[in-house]
């Protein structure tokens, strides 16, 4: 509510209460009875720990660690994406969380162009969206299968970023949320991880990446300042687990070594728990809405502009049962 | 944060990120009003969202409103409440059913809704969607008058017209001219000649399995209860040593919030406090979407017909047409419908 305040109106010296709060109550009822969905994809390099990652911050096996006994693994030749859906419930609040995965990613001698399966995955959830919204006869809740974020590994190297972090995170900086953390990151001191980041921050700018949350996209003064703090956090640097340990009488989730134990959700030792938060407690919502309105918005803006600079219709008349084909629809003009 | 739950995530505080984005956003909501004037529009208007929007009114006499034709109207008011914020568009339709002869004098209102379908048809349509402003009628409060028995043939050849392009809720209207006996008379008759006629009016949906006792218990009160009998004032009166909205007459004062006097409480509580999201719902995901397929298909089915190179498949964005333009559509439309027959 950007526009000026009106001033409320006289009548209402006429004591008593409309009630219209009660409409937030239908909304979350209705919200909570349909549930909600994630997509979250993760990138970076065999190794670099995603899938635990993954599964320690929805604690859940969501993804599958190829680092099991039985795991035949082979580095794959080329990039593809595995998805893999769960649908996972806290507190009444039922969410379908698909995770994105992309082996291969960064692993060949020469990975030139690894990222474009990358870029055609994300643009091919877009087009299906767009599709069935352009329908004739659409869903009332169109599957939503577009990533709404993207999490980006980089390995804990202490120095700068590497020319495929570049490559990469320009690229899909454009058409997806893109949230890079410092994967394993229990091989740097606090010394050399605040250094790290101020690093590859500079990158960043220097290479006009614009990670989430980004600054364009703040939408009031209260946004700005709890997103400014964040942004002068990341990229963070994380470590994940799923085996527990016992620290001062506690069970928590850490790492043993001979040198002691790394605590996963101690902020002392790691920034895992404000990731979580910002994924999930606070920024899951606005991750998805960042994605609907601009990310979504800005594929279809080009794609209807290309349809009609090719003079080919892109309109519901020709997604009409599919049945109107290119070349009918070149004829048709 | 609850650090003695071990397997909280904490994806549960989604409804409240989606609680706090639609507070700072706020809500919109269009209702319409018709009826004969008379009949007490607005002034439960008023009472229901405690508002004055008729203030500056002028009544006409019945000298002036023998060339009046049916106008549409709308009142826009900002109302906040416990830092909620909703934006109330009114939209009223003077002259329904004043003149003689009434032959369609709903076409004025359904040319309005179907206007606001299609402005936001082109919108939804267009290039730039970052502020669309949704129009689109959410819901209609038809009121019947409660002077004859059951509905007349206005009345149901309205609501027949509307039926299919807008919630239709039917109130039976100034209920304070009857007892109780009568009141339930003409409900039951009119719920009667609804089906009779096969009007579609708003539904409330079906209740969860799993909601509250209270809720469900409310939601069958409600429902047995339409169409509502209601009572609106504008006023302040002394009664059971409060103070409360309600006209004064010899015989007794009528309180409009006193549930045992009319069901204005009902209706308010409907319309705002338990049913609102889904009367939007209902206008987006069923009218809304009836009305776009239809102008897609009819546009379809045009072109088939036409197949003339000249007339271009509708490209996205709709272009929006000047006056000229439009007329020039609308003669063509008239010339092929003219060369069908």
């Amino acid at each position: 509510f950007l526009k000026k305040k009106k001033t409320p109106c006289v009548g209402r010296d006429l004591f008593g209460y409309v009630g219209i709060e009660a409409v937030l109550d239908q909304m979350r009822r209705k919200t909570m009875k349909a549930g909600f969905e994630f997509n979250i994809m993760v990138v970076g390099q065999s190794g670099l720990g995603k899938s635990t990652l993954v599964n320690t911050l929805f604690k859940s096996k969501v993804s599958r660690k190829s680092c099991t006994p039985n795991y035949e693994e082979k580095i794959s030749k080329t990039v593809h994406l595995q998805s893999v859906s769960h649908i996972i419930e806290e507190k009444g609040v039922k969410m379908k969380l698909t995770v994105i995965d992309t082996p291969g990613f960064g692993d060949q001698i020469n990975n030139e162009n690894c990222w474009e399966p990358i870029v055609k995955y994300v643009n091919e959830q877009y087009e299906k969206y767009l599709k069935e919204e352009l329908n004739v006869n659409r869903k009332r809740r169109i599957p939503d299968t577009r990533v709404h974020c993207c999490v980006y590994f980089l390995p804990a190297t202490g120095h700068w970023l590497r020319p495929i972090d570049v490559e990469f995170m320009r690229r899909l900086g454009k058409i997806v949320s893109i949230v890079p953390v410092i994967a394993k990151a229990d091989t740097l001191t606090l010394e050399e991880r605040l250094e790290f980041k101020q690093r590859i921050r500079q990158d960043l700018q220097a290479n006009g990446i614009r990670v989430y949350p980004q600054k364009e996209y703040d939408e009031d003064a209260e946004d700005r300042i709890l997103n400014d703090k964040i942004r002068e956090n990341i990229p963070f640097a994380v470590v994940g687990t799923d085996k527990e340990h016992q620290v001062n009488g506690n069970k928590v989730l850490g790492r043993k070594t001979k040198w002691g134990i790394i605590e996963v959700e101690n902020v002392a030792h790691c920034e895992f728990a404000l990731l979580r938060d910002l994924l999930i407690r606070s920024h899951l919502q606005d991750l998805k809405d960042v994605t609907h309105n601009i990310h979504y918005e800005t594929y279809r803006v080009k794609r209807l502009n290309e349809s009609n600079a090719n003079g080919l219709a892109l309109s519901p008349l020709t997604l009409e049962n599919g049945t109107l084909e290119k070349s009918d629809a070149e004829s048709h003009l | 944060c609850n650090r003695n739950d071990k397997q909280y995530v904490g994806f549960a505080t989604l409804p409240n990120q989606v609680h706090r984005k639609s507070v700072k956003k706020g809500f919109d909501f269009t209702l319409m009003v018709a009826g004969e004037s008379g009949l007490g529009k607005s002034t439960l208007v008023n009472s229901l969202f405690l508002t004055d929007l008729y203030k500056d009114r002028k009544l006409l006499n019945a000298e002036e409103r023998i060339n009046q034709t049916v106008e549409i109207t709308k009142h826009t008011v900002d109302i906040e409440e416990k830092g909620v914020k909703l934006k109330l568009t009114i939209v009223d339709t003077p002259g329904f059913g004043d003149a003689v002869n009434n032959n369609e004098c709903w076409k004025p209102i359904t040319d309005y809704i179907d206007q606001q379908f299609e402005q936001y048809f082109r919108d939804e349509s267009g290039l730039n969607r970052k502020n669309i402003l949704d129009n689109r009628v959410h819901c209609c409060l038809y009121f019947i008058p409660p002077f004859g028995h059951g509905l007349r043939p206005v009345d149901v050849e309205f609501m027949k017209a509307l039926h299919e392009k807008v919630n239709i809720v039917p109130l039976i209207s100034k209920a304070d001219c009857l007892t109780p006996n009568e009141v339930k008379k003409l409900k039951d008759r009119v719920r009667d000649e609804i089906e009779h006629f096969g009007i579609k009016v708003y539904q409330f949906p079906e209740c969860d399995s799993d909601e509250e006792e209270e809720f469900k218990q409310m939601d069958k009160e409600l429902k047995e209860c339409t169409p509502f009998a209601v009572i609106g004032s504008n006023t302040v009166v002394e009664a059971r040593g409060q103070r409360v909205r309600g006209r004064l007459y010899p015989w007794g004062i009528v309180e409009v919030e006193n549930q045992s006097h009319c069901d204005f409480v009902k209706l308010r509580n409907m319309l705002i406090r338990s049913h609102m999201h889904d009367l939007k719902d209902v206008t987006c995901d069923v009218h809304y979407e009836n009305y776009r397929a239809h102008c897609i298909q009819e546009m379809t089915s045009k072109l088939a017909q036409d197949n003339r190179t000249d007339s271009p498949l509708p490209i996205l964005p709709l272009p929006t047409p000047d006056v000229e333009t439009e007329r020039l559509i609308k003669m063509k439309d008239e010339e092929v419908q003219n060369n069908h027959h």
